[in-house]
């Protein structure tokens, strides 16, 4: 059944650009870009318990590093890599301090580091990034579409991956309780930092794809806690620490965002902000084991043990 | 030199209301075990509160303190009921954990709200006496300043009397320092939690009364009082008032310092940046006595 799905969602999503229009290809990347933020953030938050709110910062720079290469010449397949790692080099230099943090003071001590660089970079680059002229001309929705997806399928089997491996193992161990971890041989802090680094890394890929794709912005937009906030809202949505939970809820975020967005604008935050709220308090598996819970009541008439 | 003294004294007048941002933020994490990000939030409906009032009926805005600061304890009353109760119960480190989550939740709802309640614009409170000022010798002192930093005093020195001589005040103590005792010994705990977190609401409010007046509110203010007050938090420590206006007058002197000396956008930073050394070198804080 769930493989059926996947396969169904997968041909869709290759086969839909040939067919559709360039609003419905632009709604598509959207929700596979937002994918791949949401999937980076749950492989440290659902996996390994490490509330991020400097998410934003390795987008940022994956955006910054990969769109100044590119529009300098090199090639997209090389600059996306370089931009990759230097988030992953910026996610060392943040996550060697701050993993030693624990809890509440990791989450506000990467918000605070994040926002430290957002303030710099809004300072140092003030002006706005645009395309120039000979690069629009030969702007092409498709192939930017294709590689956001190859990203989002990455992004999505890492966390599969990672959920079936040692590692990962070791990563929900330290989730569950970090001292008993410990004592039965996960050193923690190796686990958190590989994760945060994977982590990083694949955010950082996802503002690559993003510093590809966008005509202009301004580059303080792409470090915005915005972005951070938009995974946070998904990964809870849909469902934390599952494969598949961050990508139905980064579809429905998406999707709904640009629905309401054309009554108003604000509109979309207060109806996330809510269902936010009520997901935390009232279900904590999210989307994803609701779609369970309402199956098993269906099959067993029974709420699952 | 005359230059400096001024922003160290303009750092050390906004730096007051730092603390006052901040002391709500640490009851109620001091005493419920929960961080509520939505802090900042509270205060800019403290803020509003103050320029409707001025702005519909000509209330004075220190007179309308009076109002900001119950209106938002019946708001933490609410939202203890509603949100923040709920996780009582929980385990110390899913606490912290879930708190922060509801927090950023009701911050963004807060915010929307108020978009769409006043609109994204930003708002002052222009007083007859917005504009003036008190010369003292070569210094120069805007007077709403003052009057803020008097305020901020004035409420936190009333928190403190509180706090040590009352027996709500004790009862507050005691279930900070140690919930299960306090519960054997007699103290509605859950009680004493709906007033810390009501206490820390109506300190926002009053914040908020304070930044309308001698700053400009808006919806989007937030995000960037509640990191304001975590810096503050972060480098008081727990557990102390005093403390915890030293400290909100520590960062407003560095960041006038910052801005004076290295330009406008390192205000900002500067209080990040020792926020973050901080965490790292001596997380208890400078003050306080462990977190």
């Amino acid at each position: 059944m769930k493989a059926a799905l996947v396969a169904a969602a997968g041909a869709v999503a290759v086969v839909v650009p040939w067919v559709a229009g360039e609003a419905v290809v632009n709604w598509g990347l959207l929700v596979l870009l937002q994918v791949v933020v949401a999937q980076s953030w749950n492989l440290l938050a659902g996996y390994g318990g490490q509330v991020n709110l400097g998410h934003a910062a390795f987008f940022g720079i994956g955006a910054l590093v990969t769109r100044g290469l590119w529009m300098q010449g090199l090639p997209v397949a090389a600059a996306l890599p370089v931009g990759c790692a230097a988030a992953a080099a910026a996610g060392l230099l943040v996550g060697v301090p701050s993993l030693r943090l624990r809890g509440p003071y990791f989450a506000i001590g990467t918000l605070a580091m994040a926002e430290i660089l957002r303030i710099v970079v809004a300072t140092a680059l003030p002006e706005v990034s645009a395309l120039p002229a000979e690069i629009i001309a030969r702007y092409h929705l498709l192939p930017r579409y294709y590689l956001v997806l190859l990203l989002a399928v990455v992004a999505t089997g890492t966390v599969w991956l990672v959920g079936r491996s040692r590692f990962g193992m070791g990563l929900v161990a330290v989730r569950e309780d970090e001292g008993v971890a410990e004592a039965v041989g996960v050193d923690s802090y190796r686990h958190k930092l590989l994760a945060f680094l994977l982590s990083a890394s694949l955010v950082g890929a996802a503002g690559g794809a993003f510093g590809y794709y966008h005509l202009s912005f301004y580059p303080q937009f792409a470090f915005s806690p915005v972005w951070t906030f938009d995974a946070v809202l998904m990964v809870f949505l849909g469902g934390i620490g599952t494969v598949w939970g961050p990508a139905v809820g980064a579809a429905f975020f998406v999707l709904l965002r640009e629905a309401l967005a054309l009554r108003l604008t604000e509109l979309h935050v207060l109806v996330f902000g809510t269902v936010f709220v009520v997901v935390v308090l009232a279900l904590p598996g999210g989307l994803v084991d609701f779609a369970r819970v309402l199956r098993f009541r269906w099959v067993r008439g029974a709420r699952p043990g | 030199m005359e230059v400096w003294l001024q922003n160290v004294t303009f750092g050390a007048l906004v730096g007051g209301l730092y603390g006052l941002a901040a002391v709500g933020l640490a009851l109620v994490f001091g005493v419920l075990r929960m961080l509520n990000v939505a802090h900042g939030e509270l205060i800019m409906l403290g803020g509003y509160a103050t320029f409707w009032l001025f702005t519909l009926w000509g209330l004075d805005p220190y007179a309308s303190l009076l109002v900001a600061g119950p209106l938002l304890f019946a708001v933490g009353v609410a939202l203890y009921e509603g949100l923040f109760g709920r996780l009582v119960r929980l385990h110390e480190e899913s606490k912290i954990q879930l708190s922060i989550l509801i927090g950023f939740g009701l911050a963004l709802v807060l915010h929307a709200l108020a978009i769409l309640a006043w609109t994204a614009d930003d708002r002052a409170v222009t007083a007859a006496y917005a504009g003036r000022v008190l010369h003292l010798g070569p210094l120069v002192v805007p007077l709403t300043r003052l009057g803020g930093l008097a305020v901020a005093f004035a409420a936190l020195a009333g928190l403190h009397l509180f706090l040590q001589r009352t027996d709500a005040g004790r009862a507050i103590r005691a279930t900070a320092e140690d919930w299960e005792a306090a519960f054997l010994m007699g103290v509605p705990v859950r009680r004493v939690y709906r007033m810390a977190f009501a206490l820390g609401s109506a300190l926002a409010g009053v914040a908020g009364s304070l930044v309308a007046v001698s700053d400009a509110i808006s919806p989007a203010i937030g995000l960037s009082w509640t990191l304001k007050a975590l810096i503050v938090v972060v480098l008081a420590g727990l557990g102390s008032i005093f403390g915890t206006f030293v400290a909100g007058v520590l960062l407003g002197v560095a960041e006038s310092a910052a801005a004076f000396a290295l330009g406008g956008v390192f205000r900002e930073v500067v209080g990040l940046v020792l926020f973050v050394a901080v965490l790292t070198l001596r997380p208890q804080g400078l003050f306080g006595r462990g977190l």
